[in-house]
């Protein structure tokens, strides 16, 4: 089942944006009581007033108790039900919109630190696409956010937009992120193209996080037909060199393709092109198409049926796993996929977008299956169907 | 909210006015179709009316001949840069066998040996220690050499005459090496070369002790390997069988290998000499020729053989083995493995016969008995045919530069790099290939020599033109088996691994 980050609520007292952790406990940890947001869900209504002054708001579901905080002058925020904010989740809310967006789940192997919606980048498929906006802002919330972190996830992504525009911001970020999160994988999604300066990239392998990753596209073997997927003239060279100063500067490298109709005619040559030209990568990651943002309008140039480029797939993924490179189908169900290619695929959807369809209720092998994204729900492949293999 | 517009492909892919040809190298193979290779081992077959239109830059510059030739870096166009980093990494990766310099050395701690096989020039039969032996001052030396190389793992390979019949001075330098080593702290790989008829617990607990490789020979079985080895003391073959199993209880499995020389005799029996290997529990041959260094010519009529009637024993045996692991069998055949690593890989192999530069003095070197440096085991063998033409130099007498740097190891480099040879320079097996002045010399009078006439030539071109067509023409499980001699890996990693909760 999907799970819901974002919700509307209505707020009181309130004035700035601010990103904060939740606690359901009233008197815990009353040195910090600042960054904390207490929730309190109906039954709490009657409580003393005075037990939630010192909190940065108080969310809760009761519009009674609402009211009262109101009236008492305690930031306040009402939602609907409390039932997604556990204690320990960060949250950022706004002011006036009633906004609230869950940033970071200390149980999910899926929480990211999402840098900016900027991007230098325009590709074709994109799930989210680029804005040109100023969210500089959001640098010190996602410090804020790592101050707040109590325990160590085992994951963390790092993702945008594009990650590398954040500059001398990205490398405070990564930093941060060191000494808070050092044995936290860290996994950060880049098209890599501003990697073409070598010194940036020193600089990001200067903060020397013990497992930090890399993970950036490459769509084709040949410049024009990357250069058209991402939308930009030169981006394939940059991208190039900036893979290879990456291995220069000794950061690992995961190399991510995503399937279509554009990158799957030279798929074959695509696997012979990352063994030849970076078989430092450590990882090479062949994606399923999430069906948002750009996709949908660019549906007729992107859509190919999984089933119909499963034997490309299948080639490119024995041509690299005979020469011993780490290899991944992401975002593909394994109805699609034949037998043969099962240990590749990974449950790689986030969880607060995963869904399975109703015909996969019958499936035997539906535990070990991606499902599929939200956004697919209602426009996938033909050739869904429940399996019945033990 | 507004997006950018979407330029269309053409933008992006249009065709290009024209196009340059990077440096390549071609060769038609049958049915006429042409092979294209590059200076890093890149290749692409394609067809000769494809091959006519992209010499003469008439290629569709938007259809897959073109794009497929653009990324294997046979064309540049303005359509992306020339990418000259990614090539000079490549052409650096497959080089780096050159990186850290000379690192075989092998010790000839003597030349005394309890067998007389006709294929080896070097070995005597002699009590006289004072003789044949190494000296202690002389091992010390050469370790000191061994040890000013930059190489951060080097390998130290005792050869002989039987150099077991020289433990002792084995004892000496394994214990002298570790003690320098002390403050050097290399990697050292250390192998005796041994025939396995002397072997003794004491040995085995010495070589356990200080992760020492056995090396042995088998030529296949007891009729064969007797008759190429014959042995003074009883059945060599015995001997083998034997201390074989001894060896690999002892110091396990992966640290004992054998090798074979092939001889006339072997010629007729590739598949006994193979059985022979499975038999024995061997995961692997390496089906060598003989090295055809000073031998009398009343003995190369007895066992040797032309470079055609090798090429017809290589193939046959190789499909054999090709056979056997269709069958199940994980066995891998050594030269094919190297020069399929060579083609299908983005990596250098370390096997010193066959490389650009070649071997001699860049990746090995000889100190001889008499503590005379020889650029190879083979220009040490041709000494003692008394042509001391690849003599660099003596532990006793010259500096580490003189030797590695001489006069004559700069003669010897200047012949060894196929890139700069005639008849070489423009063969399209030129990156698979490899240099061997000390076999020219040998042959035909003439470091350089001429391949026209080279046995070498020979039998190298046809091996490799025969993997190539063994690719062309493999299936799935041939794919596979090749790959498993690439990975020194068991035939069944290479199958695309099943799930583990799928129950069967």
């Amino acid at each position: 089942m999907a799970i819901k980050l974002t919700t509307y609520g209505n707020t009181a007292g309130l004035n700035h944006r601010f990103t904060v952790r939740l606690a359901r406990d009233c008197s815990a940890e009353a040195m910090n009581q600042a960054d904390l947001a207490l929730v309190a869900p109906l039954a709490k209504e009657s409580a003393d007033l005075a037990q939630y002054k010192s909190f940065a708001a108080v969310i809760t579901d009761s519009p009674v108790l609402f009211d009262k905080l109101a009236a008492a002058g305690i930031p306040a925020v009402r939602v609907q039900s409390t039932e997604g904010y556990r204690e320990g989740y960060i949250v950022t809310i706004e002011p006036g919109s009633g906004f609230i967006r869950t940033i970071f789940r200390p149980e999910s192997p899926h929480n990211t630190i999402f840098t900016t919606d900027r991007c230098n980048s325009n590709c074709i498929m994109c799930s989210q696409p680029p804005k040109e906006v100023d969210d500089s802002h959001l640098v010190e919330e996602n410090l804020k956010m790592l101050s707040l972190i109590q325990s160590s996830p085992e994951y963390m992504g790092i993702t945008g937009g594009e990650p590398t525009l954040l500059g001398p911001d990205l490398i405070r970020l990564l930093q941060a992120t060191k000494n808070k999160l050092p044995a936290t994988h860290i996994h950060m999604l880049t098209n890599g193209r501003l990697y073409k300066d070598l010194s940036f990239v020193r600089r990001i392998a200067d903060v020397n996080h013990p497992s930090f990753i890399s993970a950036i596209p490459l769509y084709a073997d040949v410049a024009g037909v990357h250069d058209y997927i991402v939308q930009a003239h030169g981006a394939f060279d940059e991208t190039v060199e900036g893979l290879y100063n990456a291995a220069e500067a000794g950061l690992a490298v995961e190399i991510r393709i995503v399937l279509h109709k554009q990158s799957i005619p030279r798929l074959k040559q695509l696997a012979e092109f990352i063994y030849w030209n970076f078989p430092f990568a450590v990882h090479v990651a062949f994606m399923g198409l999430e069906n948002m943002g750009y996709v949908r309008k660019n549906w007729d140039k992107l859509w190919i049926d999984p089933v119909d480029y499963m034997d490309s797939l299948g080639e490119a993924v024995k041509y690299l796993y005979l020469r011993r490179m780490n290899v991944s189908i992401y975002n593909l169900q394994l109805c699609l996929l034949p037998q043969s290619l099962w240990s590749f695929a990974r449950k790689s959807i986030s969880d607060f977008k995963n869904e399975y369809l109703e015909v996969c209720a019958h499936c035997t092998v539906r535990d070990h299956c991606s499902g599929l994204f939200l956004s697919q729900v209602n426009r996938h492949s033909e050739h869904i169907h429940a399996l019945s293999v033990i | 909210m507004t997006h950018k517009e979407f330029q269309i492909i053409q933008e992006y892919v249009s065709p290009v006015r024209t196009y340059s040809l990077m440096p390549f190298r071609f060769m038609r193979l049958d049915r006429g179709s042409v092979l294209l290779t590059n200076d890093w081992g890149e290749f692409k077959i394609i067809a000769p009316d494809t091959f006519e239109r992209f010499i003469h830059k008439q290629l569709d510059t938007t259809g897959t001949d073109y794009l497929d030739l653009r990324a294997k870096y046979f064309i540049s166009d303005t359509r992306s840069s020339d990418h000259l980093r990614v090539m000079a990494s490549k052409y650096r990766t497959k080089k780096s066998f050159l990186e850290g310099f000379t690192k075989l050395h092998l010790f000839v701690v003597t030349l005394r040996c309890d067998h007389s096989c006709p294929y080896c020039q070097v070995s005597r039969q002699s009590e006289d220690k004072t003789r044949y032996d190494m000296t202690p001052e002389m091992a010390n030396r050469a370790v000191d050499l061994m040890l000013r190389v930059p190489a951060r793992a080097v390998t130290c390979e005792f050869q002989g005459g039987e150099a077991l019949l020289n433990f002792p001075l084995v004892q000496d330098i394994v214990l002298y090496a570790t003690e320098r080593n002390r403050s050097i702290g290399k990697f050292i790989n250390y192998v005796i070369c041994t025939n396995l008829s002397n072997l003794t617990d004491a040995h085995l607990l010495f070589f356990k002790e200080h992760n020492i490789k056995i090396s042995s020979s088998l030529d296949g079985p007891a009729f064969l390997h007797d008759h190429n080895r014959p042995c003074s003391r009883g059945s060599s073959h015995a001997f083998v069988e034997h201390n074989l199993r001894r060896a690999q209880e002892a110091l396990g499995q992966e640290n004992v290998s054998v090798l074979m020389t092939t001889t006339k005799e072997s010629l007729a029996h590739p598949r006994k000499i193979i059985d022979e290997y499975l038999r024995l529990n061997l995961g692997s041959i390496v089906l060598r020729s003989l090295s055809p260094f000073g031998f009398a010519t009343k003995t190369m009529k007895t066992i040797g053989y032309s470079s055609e009637e090798f090429v017809e024993f290589y193939k046959k045996a190789l499909d054999y083995i090709i056979e056997l692991n269709r069958r199940g069998h994980s066995f891998a055949e050594g030269y094919a493995t190297l020069i399929l690593t060579k083609i299908l890989t983005p990596f250098p192999n370390s096997y010193v016969d066959l490389q650009s530069p070649a071997g001699a003095g860049f990746s090995a070197v000889a100190y001889n008995y008499d503590g005379v440096v020889y650029a190879s085991d083979e220009a040490r063998m041709l000494a003692e045919m008394n042509d001391t033409s690849f003599r660099l130099g003596n532990v006793l007498d010259n500096s580490y530069e003189q030797i590695f740097f001489g006069e004559r190891m700069q003669a010897i480099a200047a012949a060894s790099c196929n890139e700069a040879l005639a008849g070489c320079a423009d063969c399209a097996f030129q990156p698979y290939c490899g240099a061997d002045p000390v076999y020219h010399y040998a042959t035909q009078g003439d470091m350089i020599g001429n391949r026209a006439s080279s046995g070498f030539c020979k039998k190298n071109m046809a091996i490799i033109r025969h993997i190539f067509e063994l690719l062309r023409q493999a299936d799935t499980e041939t794919e596979e088996i090749f790959w498993s001699w690439i990975h020194q890996a068991n035939r069944e990693e290479m199958k695309l691994p099943k799930v583990p909760w799928l129950s069967n």
